[in-house]
């Protein structure tokens, strides 16, 4: 991280010299005040100055998005742009373009590593920890609504056959989409079964 | 398809410095050998290879857009 040491007459005056130096506003550091200023004698001899340190704090969302604009352009997806859609924590990051189903992958797994990647680079060596949560036009909302509707009919199915259904293995948050829109189902109960990442929602018959 | 393994390796450890990566071409397979150092390898395998799996899923779908097999090996 930057961070730089300055004097001036009074903390403010050695903040300031610091922000112009490293080209920031008083947002963006973090100031601890090393010395405060004395004034001497008659205000003349043996004054001490205020002396600061000045630290840039740490841009998560810079450097997310930094991190993904790198990634997609050695992809060779240049016409790719990367938009944060929620700052905060979960920050939110969308990814727009044309052709960009292989950054999703295969049921999301390109996208979720891509995610993964981020969420660490990001956090790397930073106690306050965020979550990011990567989407590729519109692919998560997509899914999910696939995942519900898929519920919902197999769920009819079971209580129709009175035999129990298992589904493919999906990741814990797809899993958690079975679950909840089917938790308040009168006729069906679902669970989960077998280890990460083959783990898989069964649906079976009250 | 270098670039993009390093770009990511570098992100991810300590010592970027230290992060080197050698090809070796054939015909059909791309293959990178991917070196850091030793305080960072757990940074670019993660609990149960984790990280490396997840390098190696970008890295096959940029391959796959260049329709060659690149394979990504983390040696010591």
């Amino acid at each position: 991280m930057d961070s730089i040491i300055k004097s001036g007459r009074t903390v403010k005056e050695a903040v300031d010299a610091a922000l112009q130096e490293l080209g920031k506003t008083e947002d963006e550091v973090l100031v601890e005040v090393l010395e405060e200023p004395t004034k001497g004698f008659l205000g003349l001899i043996g004054g001490k100055l205020a002396r600061v340190k000045v630290t840039v704090k740490e841009n998560k969302v810079e450097k997310a998005v930094k991190f993904l604009e790198s990634v997609i352009k050695e992809m060779g997806l240049e016409d790719a742009t990367v938009e944060v859609v929620s700052q905060g924590d979960p920050l939110k990051i969308n990814l727009k373009g044309t052709r960009l189903g292989i950054l999703i992958g295969r049921r999301g797994q390109t996208l979720d590593a891509l995610q993964y990647l981020t969420n660490l680079v990001v956090n790397k060596n930073s106690e306050n920890r965020i979550k990011i949560i990567l989407d590729i036009e519109e692919y998560r909302r997509r899914r999910e609504q696939t995942l519900e509707r898929l519920a919902l009919r197999l769920a009819e199915q079971v209580r129709r056959k009175g035999k129990s259904i298992t589904l493919e293995p999906m990741n814990p948050h797809e899993r958690r989409i079975i679950h909840t829109t089917l938790q308040n189902n009168p006729y069906v109960v679902t669970m989960s079964e077998g280890e990460e990442p083959y783990r898989k929602v069964i649906i079976l018959a009250k | 398809m270098k670039e993009l393994v390093k770009l990511i390796a570098q992100s991810l450890v300590d010592k970027p410095e230290e992060v080197v990566i050698s090809e070796v071409e054939g015909e059909k397979t791309l293959i990178l050998e991917l070196k850091v150092a030793q305080e960072d390898m757990g940074k670019i395998i993660g609990k149960q290879g984790r990280i490396a799996k997840a390098i190696r899923t970008v890295v096959k779908a940029a391959a796959a857009k260049k329709g060659k097999k690149v394979i990504v090996e983390i040696v010591q």
